[in-house]
C-alpha cells in the first residue's frame, strides 16, 4: 500500500506537465580545419581589421579639415566618407544604400543561402572570435566540457577569469571602437583616459561593451535563435534552387559505425548495406548552434560550413569520397536521389528581380552622386510682415537667404534678382548701398544666411504677389542655381 | 489536462499532451534565460513603480520614494538657464546700447531675448514683425514718429507715449472741430490741400490756396511747411505714402476736427508683477531696430 501512495506521487510530480521552459543547452564547438574555415577566418578578419582600424585611417582634405576618413560627424551635420561628404539634405544617399544592401541581403540569399548569417553577421564573427579564445583557454571540446563536469579546481578557476577578463577587453575594444566613427579617434582616446570625453561618450562605450560581452560571449546562437528576425523571414528568399549546407542523405544512409570485419585483410571494414555516414557526430560537434545537419534544413542553421569540413575529415580517414555534406540545392539532392544531375541555376526569376533592382538602385544613386550640386539657394519670404510700404510709396518685402557652399573652399556668391522692374536689394544690416545684385562670402563647406531687402516700385505685385527668381552664381567656380520666390504688395485694389 | 509525456514518432520531440480530433501540438520550450529575462523586467518593473510616481489616485498619485518630479525638475532647468542667461542680460543692462549692438556675441543674445519679449508683449498691437495695423504705426517701414534710433526706441519703450509716466512722449494735436477752431469749410479745404498737395491726389486746376493758407496757420507749426511731419512733437510726416489712420480723405477730416491721440504704456518696471526690465527693454530695442527701419 505505502509502495503504491508513493509511487502515484513520483508518476504526478514526474510527468503531469511537460517543460514549460528548456534549460540552457551549453554547445561546445570543436575545432575544425578546412575550406570552410578557412574562408570564416578570412572574413573574421577583414571584417575586425576595418571595424577596428578604420576610424583610426587619416585622410587629408587640407588644412583646419576634418582628417578623419570615415567620420559621421553628428553635431556639425557632416558624414565624411573618404573623398564624399554628405550633408543632411543628401541623407537619401543612406536611405538607398540601406536599400541596396537589403536587396543585396535578398539576392545573395536565393543564390548561396545564408552565408550572411553563417559568415558576416556581427554576432557570428565576434562570438566566432570569442569561441576561438575560449578554446585557447579552456581546451578544445573534450577538455573544455571535462573540466566543466569536473571539480572547481584552481585551474579551472582561473582559466575561467583568463578567459572573461580577455572576453571583456575586446567588448571594451569594441565598444570604444564604435564611438570612434562619431568623433575624431586620436582626440577621443586621449580625452576617453584622461576623463574628459562626454558623458555619453563614456555611457555608450559601457553599453556596447556590455551587449558585445554578452551577446558574444553568453548568448551566441542564442540570438540567431531566439532574437534575430532574420532566420524568420530569410525563408521567403529560399527556394529549392538555393544553395545551402546540406546533408546527402541518400549517400549516407543508413549511417551506422564500421566494424573491423575479420575475415578481410589489412582491417577493412564491413560496409555492407550500410551508408557512407558512418554516425561518428563530428559534424554535430563542430556545429556554433549545436544541432545535427542530418536531420535537414532546419531555423539553427547558419550555413557556415564548418560541417562540410569536419564530415570531409571523417570522410578522408574511412576512405570515402568527400562531400557528404556539401553545398547543394534542394532540387539537386533530390536529382541525385534519383541518380540525375541537374545544373544549378543562377538565372531565376527571384534572383533577376534582386539583381535587376540592384542595378537600378546603383544606378540612380551614382548618377544622383555624380551630378549632386555644390551650391545650393534657400530663399524664405517674410511671413510677417508680408510686404511694408515706405514712405515714397515703393514697396519694401524681406527674405532670409541661405547659401549652401559645399565646396571645399570659401568663396564669394553674387545673388541677383529677376522679375522685378527696378528691384533692388539690400541686406538688412545696412552694410552696403541698394544695388541690383549683392556680393556675400559664404566659407568653406558651411551655409551662409543672411537677411535681404528687396525694394519695388509702388504698383509692383499689381496683383498683390508676383512670382521673382532669386539667381545664385558662384564666382570661383561658375556654378549658378536659382530660386524662384514672391515680391508680396497691397495690389490695385489695395492702397 | 495533460496526463503523460508522449513523443512524437517523426520528430522526437516531446507533445504537450494536448489532443484534438487525433491532431497533438509539439512541445517547443522557451529558453529559461526568456524566463530570467520576464522575472527581471517584473522585478524592474516594481521598483520602478516604488522609485518613481506610478499610480494615480482621485486628485493625487503615489509620489514614489525617490520624490521625482518633472515639474520640479523644468523648474530647476529653467532657474538653471535664468542663471546662464543673467550673466549676459546684467551685461546687455550695463553696457550702452549702441556698443551692445557691436558686440556680436551680445547682439544674438539681445536679438533673441527681444523678438521673444516683442511677441509676448509688443505684438497685440504692432503686429507680427512689427507690421503695424491702422492706428498702430508700423515698425518696419523707414517712417518714426518720435525717432528711429537705437536711443529713441528705448526711450519710448521705457517711458510711453501718452502713458501718464513723467518721461512720456506726449503732444496732443489740437481738436480744431470739436473745439471751434476751425469751421467745416476751413477743414473741407485743408482736408482737400492735404490730399491734394501730400497724398498725392491732386486734381488738374483745383484750387488749394485756401487750405494751404489754413494750413500754414495752423498745421504747418507741428507738421512742417511741407508736410515732412516733425519728430520733437511726435507730429507725423503728411507728405508720405504712410498714413497712420488710414488713406482716404475722410481720415484726414476726421483726423482735423477730432483727433485720435494714440498711447503706448510705459514698460519700465516700477513693480514686481508689471513692467520689463531694462535688459529686455534694451533688447526690444535691438530687435525693433532691425525689423526694417532702424535708423
Amino acid at each position: 500500500m505505502e509502495k503504491m501512495v508513493r509511487t502515484v506521487v513520483a508518476d504526478e510530480g514526474k510527468v503531469s506537465h511537460p517543460a514549460l521552459f528548456a534549460a540552457p543547452l551549453t554547445v561546445y564547438p570543436k575545432a575544425v580545419n578546412g575550406p570552410a574555415r578557412m574562408f570564416k577566418w578570412a572574413v573574421l578578419v577583414l571584417c575586425l581589421a576595418v571595424y577596428y582600424l578604420l576610424p583610426w585611417l587619416r585622410w587629408d582634405r587640407g588644412p583646419g579639415r576634418v582628417s578623419q576618413a570615415v567620420l559621421l560627424d553628428l553635431p556639425h551635420r557632416r558624414f565624411y566618407l573618404f573623398n564624399l561628404e554628405l550633408w543632411p539634405q543628401d541623407i537619401y544617399v543612406l536611405a538607398g544604400v540601406l536599400i541596396l544592401s537589403a536587396v543585396g541581403l535578398f539576392l545573395v540569399t536565393s543564390l548561396a543561402g545564408r552565408v550572411w548569417c553563417g559568415y558576416a553577421c556581427p554576432q557570428t564573427v565576434w562570438t566566432d572570435l570569442f569561441m576561438w579564445i575560449e578554446r585557447r583557454v579552456e581546451g578544445d571540446r573534450n577538455e573544455h566540457m571535462r573540466r566543466d563536469k569536473g571539480p572547481l579546481t584552481a585551474g579551472k578557476v582561473w582559466r575561467k577569469v583568463i578567459k572573461h577578463t580577455i572576453w571583456f577587453a575586446i567588448a571594451f575594444w569594441t565598444g570604444g571602437a564604435f564611438i570612434m566613427y562619431f568623433v575624431d579617434a586620436p582626440t577621443f582616446t586621449l580625452q576617453f583616459w584622461l576623463g574628459q570625453a562626454a558623458t555619453e561618450a563614456y555611457v555608450f562605450t559601457f553599453l556596447f561593451t556590455a551587449t558585445t560581452y554578452l551577446l558574444a560571449g553568453w548568448a551566441r546562437e542564442q540570438v540567431c535563435t531566439f532574437m534575430c528576425p532574420w532566420p524568420r523571414f530569410q525563408a521567403s528568399m529560399l527556394d529549392e534552387q538555393s544553395l545551402i549546407v546540406t546533408y546527402q542523405g541518400w549517400r549516407g544512409e543508413p549511417r551506422g559505425h564500421r566494424k573491423v570485419d575479420a575475415g578481410k585483410p589489412n582491417g577493412a571494414v564491413a560496409t555492407a548495406g550500410l551508408g557512407n555516414c558512418i554516425d561518428c557526430l563530428a559534424c554535430v560537434h563542430v556545429c556554433p548552434t549545436g544541432i545535427d545537419i542530418r536531420d535537414g534544413v532546419q531555423l539553427e542553421c547558419i550555413n557556415c560550413g564548418l560541417c562540410v569540413d569536419a564530415c570531409n575529415e571523417m570522410m578522408v580517414k574511412t576512405h570515402q569520397p568527400k562531400w557528404l555534406i556539401t553545398w547543394d540545392t534542394l532540387a539537386g539532392q533530390k536529382a541525385k536521389a534519383e541518380g540525375r544531375h541537374v545544373p544549378f541555376r543562377f538565372f531565376r526569376p527571384r534572383t533577376l528581380i534582386y539583381a535587376g533592382a540592384m542595378t537600378v538602385g546603383i544606378a540612380v544613386l551614382v548618377t544622383a552622386m555624380a551630378t549632386r550640386a555644390q551650391i545650393d539657394l534657400a530663399v524664405q519670404h517674410d511671413r510677417a510682415p508680408l510686404f511694408v510700404k515706405l514712405r515714397d510709396g515703393s514697396i519694401r518685402n524681406g527674405y532670409t537667404v541661405k547659401i549652401s557652399n559645399k565646396t571645399q573652399a570659401a568663396a564669394e556668391f553674387v545673388l541677383a534678382l529677376r522679375g522685378l522692374d527696378a528691384g533692388a536689394m539690400e541686406l538688412a544690416d545696412r552694410s552696403g548701398a541698394p544695388a541690383s545684385s549683392l556680393v556675400l562670402p559664404v566659407d568653406a563647406d558651411n551655409i551662409g544666411t543672411f537677411r535681404v531687402l528687396a525694394f519695388g516700385r509702388p504698383d509692383a505685385a499689381a496683383d498683390g504677389s508676383q512670382k521673382i527668381d532669386f539667381v545664385l552664381r558662384n564666382t570661383t567656380t561658375g556654378e549658378q542655381t536659382r530660386y524662384t520666390s514672391v515680391f508680396m504688395g497691397p495690389g490695385a485694389g489695395g492702397s | 489536462m495533460p496526463t503523460k509525456i508522449e513523443k512524437d514518432a517523426i520528430s522526437g520531440r516531446e507533445t504537450t499532451g494536448h489532443e484534438w480530433d487525433g491532431l497533438q501540438e509539439l512541445d517547443t520550450p522557451a529558453p529559461k534565460w526568456w524566463l530570467y529575462t520576464f522575472i527581471a523586467c517584473i522585478i524592474f518593473a516594481v521598483v520602478y513603480m516604488a522609485l518613481f510616481p506610478a499610480i494615480p489616485y482621485g486628485r493625487d498619485y503615489t509620489r514614489g520614494l525617490l520624490n521625482m518630479s518633472s515639474r520640479v525638475a523644468v523648474d530647476d532647468d529653467v532657474k538653471a538657464l535664468e542663471a546662464q542667461r543673467a550673466v549676459f542680460m546684467d551685461k546687455i543692462k550695463t553696457t550702452p546700447i549702441e556698443q551692445v549692438k557691436d558686440d556680436p556675441q551680445l547682439l544674438a543674445v539681445a536679438t533673441a531675448a527681444g523678438r521673444i519679449a516683442f511677441a509676448n508683449n509688443c505684438q497685440p498691437c504692432h503686429g507680427a514683425g512689427g507690421a503695424g495695423r491702422t492706428g498702430y504705426p508700423s515698425l518696419a517701414d523707414d517712417t518714426w514718429l518720435w525717432g528711429g534710433t537705437l536711443a529713441d526706441i528705448q526711450q519710448t519703450i521705457t517711458h510711453g507715449i501718452r502713458s501718464g509716466d513723467d518721461k512720456a512722449r506726449g503732444s496732443a494735436m489740437p481738436g480744431f472741430g470739436i473745439n471751434s477752431l476751425l469751421n467745416a469749410a476751413q477743414i473741407d479745404a485743408v482736408a482737400d490741400y492735404v490730399w491734394g498737395a501730400f497724398y498725392g491726389h491732386a486734381v488738374a486746376g483745383q484750387d488749394l490756396s485756401k487750405g494751404q493758407a489754413v494750413f500754414a496757420e495752423n498745421c504747418a507749426v507741428c507738421h512742417g511747411a511741407n508736410g515732412e511731419g516733425g519728430r520733437t512733437v511726435g507730429a507725423p510726416p503728411l507728405k508720405s505714402a504712410i498714413h497712420l489712420y488710414g488713406d482716404a480723405r475722410e481720415t484726414i477730416v476726421a483726423q482735423v476736427t477730432n483727433p485720435r491721440l494714440g498711447v503706448m504704456p510705459a514698460w519700465e518696471k516700477k513693480t514686481n508683477t508689471t513692467g520689463l526690465d531694462e535688459a529686455t527693454i534694451k533688447s526690444v530695442a535691438i530687435y525693433v531696430h532691425a525689423l526694417g527701419g532702424g535708423e
